[in-house]
């Protein structure tokens, strides 16, 4: 017998199996194709919106605009200053339109991640079943190269926003359902004793107890998924998405070093912005948490 | 206020593990509490407990750790389920109540003090207060002038705004107790809520919770592992051990009389002057020689061994409210009874009364 080389299936067989495979999801995607692109026309609509907003108001105002946002969430001027300094600089050297492109897009996503990831993780914390059915899910998630889900996304949906949001929001939404789930089971048992004690139903003691408490960790996950939508902006630019990570593809094939330096270090402001801001906020809401005697 | 009721717990059971219920019969026939976690992986939490806690008085429910107090507590309100047994509370078995008819009864009849606190973190001192209020829908604003009445009882008037966080241990069993308080139930439940404690912050809790209980008789089952807490606390105290009620009755009985020498090894400690009463070494008839101190029946032997000092005299008759003479101490047996159980005979010839069995 021969143990060198592995007894593989054959060729004929496994080029049958992946044309079938194929062939079955392309005609997957004839079939319903538009049925998906209608489902998730709110989200390019939503996305166009928001894009059109950033970019055709006056600058002055979308600046004025950020930094309150800013101003809202730290309550720290360094931080506002920060954000004002970066946008300013940003927009000199030209990369303003696409800025606000990639601002959109985070925004879009980060909501919808938090919007689908918060009832997840909550289910997960809740059944022990449901737990062990979408840990792996997410595990897979995560480790899968984010180049292979981008195939069938550009299949059903093409290439543009949409398909760039749904593979963004799928890199970008396990660390938002693991946090959520973390966060409501870190929830003490002291404490949900006597919300039980005192005759709460499990929706009172959800919405009053465990997820004011389970808040930090879940500001935790909202952070890790701002960050890793930023970290997925140039990949999905391979698919059509506009923004920062484009001129950075377009350097990387024509080797132009300060056009890439000067997008990836956009992309670096924006995301120590965000990251401060929320930390700041994530830090703001548990102030009360700490023990201040005297 | 909900009128306070008293609550019979009948032959409760309770075996941790898969399948407690087969457990028990193993238990009747003598099987230990080691034995049975060894062979069968149960636990062993409470053996047949009957307690009949009577309205509007301090239960105290003692025992050593692991001897099943929490778990006792906790089938009052069910946070724990029992293996077998009843829990009556006006005619109610609430073993047997709903989810819904549990909620309720949770809502209205019942408050819980934790050991721990288990304050909410996230909320001000007033807005955990109210919590019980919160959660049976009473509007805010009437829900803080109630809230607040309480906190100014407990001592916290100016603190609504703070986080328990900025607050001492003392004063956050002190909002504990005030949000226990304004949950207007007629049965509290507290589990060792003095217990993590300082000493002193610890007297000054129970002071709170006498001179509160004196005016608003309320039926509280309270836990400790301390004898001198449940003594000067305790209407009524109940002794487990291993899952199992070995004595009750009121301190008094328990002090003069344990059980088994298990109770008798920690009651040996105690302070008798502040326990025992005059009416357990009481004589019948006048004292020989009027001395013009008088007492009641219910003063402790500490109370009646100082009156007598300050008054500079050896005897003291014993009367009840109405002035009626029922008989009378002296000094010398009084602080002979105080320092150990004494049984010589006084210097008098008359027969010393029954120890009575006291107040119920
Ligand atoms: N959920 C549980 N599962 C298994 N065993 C338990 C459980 N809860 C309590 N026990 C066991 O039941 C026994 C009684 O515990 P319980 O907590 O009622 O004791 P306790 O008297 O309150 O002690 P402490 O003074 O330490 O609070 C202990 O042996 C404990 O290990
Ligand atoms: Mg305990």
């Amino acid at each position: 017998m021969d143990l060198v080389n592995f007894p593989e299936m054959s060729r004929e067989n496994l080029r049958a199996m992946r044309v079938a495979i194929d062939g079955a999801f392309r005609d997957f995607t004839r079939a319903y194709g538009e049925t998906l692109e209608d489902i998730f026309l709110p989200v390019r609509i939503l996305l166009d919106f928001l894009q059109r907003l950033l970019i055709d108001s006056p600058w002055i105002l979308v600046l004025a605009g950020l930094a309150a946002g800013v101003w809202l969430l730290s309550r720290s001027w360094k931080i506002t200053l920060g954000t004002v300094l970066s946008l300013l600089a940003i927009g000199y050297l030209g990369m303003w339109t696409d800025t606000m492109r990639t601002i959109a897009m985070v925004a879009v996503c980060t909501l919808i991640a938090i919007f689908l990831g918060l009832p997840i993780g909550i289910l997960m914390s809740r059944s022990e079943r449901a737990n062990a059915t979408i840990t792996p899910v997410l595990d897979m998630m995560q480790t899968m190269p984010s180049f292979v889900y981008l195939i069938p996304v550009v299949m059903i949906f093409g290439l543009g926003n949409v398909p760039g949001v749904i593979a963004v929001v799928i890199y970008a939404i396990p660390p938002m359902i693991r946090l959520t789930n973390l966060g409501i089971r870190q929830v003490s048992r002291d404490v949900l004793e006597a919300a039980d004690a005192f005759g709460a139903s499990s929706w009172q003691k959800m919405r009053e107890v465990q997820l004011p408490l389970a808040l930090p960790t879940i500001m935790a996950g909202v952070n890790q998924t701002i960050m890793m939508s930023l970290a997925m902006v140039v990949v999905a630019s391979m698919i059509g998405v506009r923004g920062l990570g484009q001129p950075v593809l377009q350097a990387i094939n024509n080797q132009f070093f300060t056009l890439g330096v000067m997008n990836g270090l956009a992309i670096v402001a924006i995301a120590i912005v965000f990251d401060r801001a929320s930390q700041a906020y994530g830090k703001r809401i548990q102030k009360h948490l700490e023990a201040q005697h005297g | 206020m909900a009128e306070a009721r008293g609550i019979e717990i009948r032959n409760l059971w309770k075996i941790f593990g898969a399948n407690g219920a087969a457990m028990i019969d193993k238990v009747k026939a003598g099987m230990g509490k080691d034995e049975l976690n060894q062979s069968f992986g149960h636990v062993l939490g409470l053996q047949d407990v009957s307690i009949s806690i009577p309205p509007g008085k301090i239960q105290v429910v003692m025992g050593l750790s692991g001897s099943g107090k929490s778990t006792l507590i906790r089938h009052i309100n069910r946070l724990i389920e029992p293996t077998a047994g009843e829990i009556l509370f006006n005619g109610q078995d609430v073993t047997r109540m709903s989810q819904q008819e549990l909620m309720n009864f949770r809502r209205n009849e019942t408050a819980m003090v934790f050991q721990k606190f288990a304050l909410l973190p996230h909320r001000t001192v007033m807005e955990n207060t109210i919590y019980g209020l919160s959660i049976q829908g009473v509007p805010r604003k009437q829900a803080e002038e109630r809230g607040a009445k309480w906190l100014s009882r407990v001592g916290l008037e100016g603190f609504e705004d703070r986080y328990p966080a900025e607050l001492s241990g003392g004063m956050q069993q002190r909002v504990g107790l005030a949000r226990a308080l304004t949950n207007d139930a007629g049965i509290i439940l507290m589990d060792e809520a003095f217990s993590a404690l300082d000493p002193l912050i610890r007297m000054d809790m129970q002071s709170v919770l006498l001179e509160l209980q004196g005016e608003l008789h309320k039926t509280i089952v309270f836990i400790t592992h301390d004898l001198d807490e449940a003594l000067r606390l305790g209407d009524r105290i109940a002794i487990l051990r291993d899952g199992k009620v070995i004595q009750q009755g009121t301190g008094e009985q328990i002090v003069l009389r344990p059980a088994d020498d298990y109770i008798s090894s920690f009651v040996h400690e105690v302070n008798r002057g502040k326990v025992i009463t005059v009416r357990t070494i009481m004589r019948r008839g006048p004292a020989p020689s009027t001395t013009g101190v008088t007492l009641l029946p219910t003063a402790l032997l500490e109370e009646a061994a100082r009156a007598m000092t300050n008054a500079d005299v050896n005897r003291a008759n014993v009367v009840d409210d109405s002035g009626k003479l029922l008989g009378h101490i002296s000094l010398a047996k009084t602080v002979a009874e105080m320092i150990a159980p004494d049984i010589s005979e006084d210097d008098e010839t008359d027969t010393p009364t029954e120890i009575s069995a006291a107040a119920s």
